[in-house]
């Protein structure tokens, strides 16, 4: 299956990742709801980069497990990571000025979602949204 | 730069995005309506979104914050257009756009401005009905 990653630097390279997304949802047959949720979801992860790491990447894929089809993508950044995870992904939880609704907001729009962290190693975080939105 | 437009239509203005927000752009398109607002003495703000395909909660937080600048310089928000995958996303992200009117239309949307302006200079009401909360 092949992948493909981009860098993340600046919040125009958004543009590019969520094109490719895009391809990759056709490519599934993914409808718009559950494309708009994956986006969205992306969204908030390129842009929590931006803001704590200020550079990293993402890598995107289509994943099927038993004929089921989803596509999955791989956020990796060497940032400061995040101290207190179990906050972070608390509603409301920021350390900037923002809304915090980053983290928990993007684990609620997909199917699977993990996250990797530690102070002053960076994160990992992978999202899987099935092709069905389960 | 890149900058987002701000058309005068009678007594309101009308901001349609087509482009995604980053900071500096959105940033500019709040101080741009703000002094739009107080040069003009529009009595509200429609912003069209139905170009968008995505609203995060960042771009959430900026229109929150222009329908909260707006109502300190007296004029009303109306967010128009929203698609439904959209109206779905931001439900499951959690995002309460606070203080922020929506209309499925534009000629809704003006139709709820106007409402809202007799209201206001009627005097009768104190416009309780746009409190957050």
């Amino acid at each position: 299956m092949s992948n493909h990653t981009i860098p993340i630097v600046r919040e125009q390279d958004f543009i590019l990742i969520r094109s490719h997304i895009q391809e990759l949802c056709a490519e599934t047959g993914m409808n718009l709801i559950n494309q708009t949720k994956l986006i969205t979801a992306a969204s908030e992860l390129v842009r929590n980069i931006l803001n704590y790491a200020k550079s990293g990447k993402v890598m995107m894929e289509i994943v099927s497990i038993n004929a089921r089809q989803g596509i999955k993508l791989t956020f990796t950044d060497e940032g400061p990571g995040i101290e207190n995870l179990q906050a972070a992904m608390q509603d409301g939880y920021s350390t900037s000025s923002g809304m915090g609704l980053g983290l928990p907001g993007a684990k609620r729009l997909v199917s699977e979602f993990a996250i990797q962290s530690a102070p002053g190693k960076g994160t990992i975080v992978t999202l899987i949204h099935w092709k069905d939105g389960h | 730069m890149e900058k987002i437009p701000i058309l005068r239509m009678g007594p309101f203005l009308l901001v349609t995005i087509q482009v995604d927000l980053y900071d500096q752009l959105a940033l500019n398109l709040e101080n741009d309506l703000i002094s739009s607002i107080s040069k003009t003495g529009a009595k509200g703000v429609l912003i069209d979104i139905s170009a968008l395909d995505i609203v995060d909660s960042f771009m959430g937080r900026i229109l929150s914050n222009i329908a909260s600048m707006s109502r300190l310089m007296d004029a009303g928000t109306v967010v128009v257009g929203m698609q439904p995958a959209v109206a779905i996303t931001l439900v499951e992200l959690g995002l309460k756009l606070h203080g922020v009117y929506t209309a499925l239309t534009i000629e809704k949307g003006i139709a709820l401005l106007q409402q809202q302006f007799t209201l206001r200079t009627s005097g009768q009401e104190e416009d309780t009905s746009s409190q957050d909360e």
